[in-house]
């Protein structure tokens, strides 16, 4: 089983509506959508949720102030600013360190888990697929994004999958890195713009620092062909592949509206052909059938 | 007064409305892109860069002659940044959150801190317009606390805007908090609308007012007009899909430099940011 991460840098270039198309191209595969940010792979996968879990991780503090004698050690201790004056804790500025709960005098502070998401274990119509969603202005993305990989990867195991096709977050920071370790490659979707450039090549970096192989795809190459060959050259100068490019077309947008894949909505559109054509390189690239 | 543009869905054009509004104005303006994981301001914006700062985050140095491996730094630690073996205590700097809590603990001060790069700040000038990005180290995860040292650089006394990264989670608020106003940025499409609801809920946590832009107002369908009459949140501009815009962006030119009266436009956008500001709701 090989797992193919799509991710991009920059958000917007187009990476769950790849995922989504290379869905209805794929055999044998499990889904899974590790943007647990902003997921968007649901709204066209369409999921029949079978198992639903609560994702628990970190601690938030909470002053009982009944017990707090106004020592006031917590607040010189805390990092963050997290303690009001009134020794009422701010829980999106607390980091869930314990420093407060460890040291107080008067035992005051609790510290309970958080419950910050939930995953699921879902039926699609191109077969099963791990997702999540993180609550919102929640931490421990990163541990959300290992915990649904590592659901999708048993998923995929048990089904004898020979695919596990993961959606990635955008950036370069901690959900990225829970995303690609370990993958057999990533797709790195680019955008032929100076902002689409600039970040593909640090995403880029990122893989190439967490030894991932990465392919590379520029999508809406049309838009600027100067900047989509640079984005190719830059992928040829650190040995990446450069599998193909996808022109811009509006029947990606207007298959999102319909909650379809573009390969659902008109197979036969510019769009459409060239997902194909660039699901034959990928598929070669990784050794599948 | 700081207003924060944020999106949810990445790609919507929080950067395109950061710095033409930044350069729209005329007032003390200060443009800091808190989007540090990709930070793409400066690619319009140009700035003549007057200084960097390498940014560095306390990580616990265990002085082994004076642990006596008692094992509380171990224990107090949330984040497994530093484990107590038989005979050595190990940090593991890239896991650490930086709260102290180790060197605070230790009964043998044997735990000092050193740095770990978070990144580096460079900060410059583009006419009037300062400008202040922060840049992730490739290979760094924790971004909220260079965004924190990027917002350092706030000056009350002028206009602060901030391109925030996109998402809901801890970068983003970390670019929000404290925020007057948070401009939504969005596109109208099923991922726009969907990731857009997310990020009013983070603003409303917040308890912070907000307004939106419709990014490619032509493509796609008319579901986000109708949520933002439900939740009452006004409409500031609409910004139509036009090939040419899409070009010029692509090679690293300004909306209101291809097109000039946009410029009025964005001046007219942040005259009817301030009222909405005026109004804000107590937070929570």
């Amino acid at each position: 089983m090989k797992e193919l991460v799509v991710i991009s840098g920059k958000g917007g270039t187009g990476k769950t509506s790849l995922v989504a198309a290379f869905a209805s191209l794929a055999q044998n595969k499990v889904l899974c959508d590790a943007d647990v940010d902003a997921a968007d792979l649901h709204l066209i996968m369409d999921p029949q949720i079978r198992e639903q879990h609560d994702f628990e991780s970190g601690h938030t503090a909470i002053i009982d102030l009944d017990t707090c004698t106004e020592c006031g050690l917590c607040r010189e201790l805390c990092q963050w600013n997290a303690i009001s004056e009134a020794f009422v804790v701010d829980p999106i500025a607390c980091e869930g360190c314990g420093v407060c709960y460890y040291f107080c005098p008067a035992r005051a502070v609790e510290f309970p888990v958080n419950t910050c998401g939930k995953w699921f274990i879902s039926a699609t119509r191109f077969g099963p697929m791990a997702h999540a969603s993180l609550g919102i202005a929640e931490e421990n993305s990163g541990k959300l994004v290992s915990l649904i990989r590592q659901e999708g990867r048993k998923l995929a195991e048990q089904q004898n999958a020979d695919l596990l096709l993961t959606d990635g977050p955008p950036g370069i920071g901690c959900p990225v890195i829970a995303s690609i370790g370990g993958a057999a490659a990533v797709l790195i979707v680019a955008e032929p713009t100076v902002s689409g450039r600039h970040d593909m090549e640090r995403v880029a970096d990122l893989a190439a620092f967490f030894r991932v192989p990465a392919m590379v795809c520029v999508n809406k190459f049309d838009l600027n062909p100067d900047q989509a060959e640079a984005i190719e050259a830059f992928a040829g100068r650190k040995g990446i592949a450069v599998v193909s490019r996808i022109p811009f077309d509006p029947v990606f947008t207007k298959a999102m509206v319909e909650g379809k894949t573009v390969i659902e909505y008109d197979g036969h559109s510019e769009g459409a052909r060239a997902v194909r054509a660039l699901w034959e390189k990928v598929k070669e690239r990784l050794g599948i059938s | 007064m700081i207003i924060s543009i944020a999106s949810g869905k990445g790609g919507t054009g929080k950067t395109t409305v950061a710095t033409n509004l930044a350069v729209s104005l005329e007032d003390d303006v200060q443009l800091l892109d808190c989007d540090v994981e990709e930070p793409n301001a400066q690619l319009f914006i140009q700035a003549a860069i007057e200084g960097v700062r390498t940014i560095t985050t306390p990580v616990p140095k265990v002085d082994m002659d004076k642990c006596s491996l008692c094992g509380k730094c171990g224990e107090i630690c949330q984040f497994k940044a530093i484990v107590v073996l038989r005979d050595i205590v190990l940090p593991f700097p890239e896991l650490c959150h930086s709260c102290g809590g180790c060197v605070a603990v230790c009964p043998e001060k044997a735990i000092t801190e050193t740095g770990r790069e978070l990144g580096v700040i460079e900060w410059g000038l583009r006419d009037g317009l300062e400008f202040v990005h922060g840049r992730l180290r490739v290979g760094e995860a924790m971004s909220p606390p260079l965004i924190r040292k990027v917002r350092e650089f706030t000056r009350p006394e002028a206009l602060t805007i901030i391109d925030a990264p996109p998402g809901t989670s801890c970068p983003v608020i970390a670019s929000m908090k404290g925020a007057d106003f948070v401009l939504l940025v969005t596109e109208p499409t099923p991922f726009g609308l969907h990731d857009l609801k997310l990020a009013v809920g983070a603003v409303k946590i917040l308890g912070i007012p907000c307004g939106l832009v419709i990014n490619r107002a032509d493509m796609g369908d008319d579901k986000v007009w109708a949520y933002a009459d439900k939740e009452n949140i006004t409409i500031l501009m609409e910004i139509p899909f036009d090939r040419h815009i899409a070009e010029a962006y692509s090679r690293g030119e300004m909306l209101v430099e291809v097109i000039p009266e946009w410029r009025q436009r964005f001046k007219h956008l942040y005259h009817r940011v301030i009222p909405l500001v005026a109004r804000k709701e107590q937070p929570r």
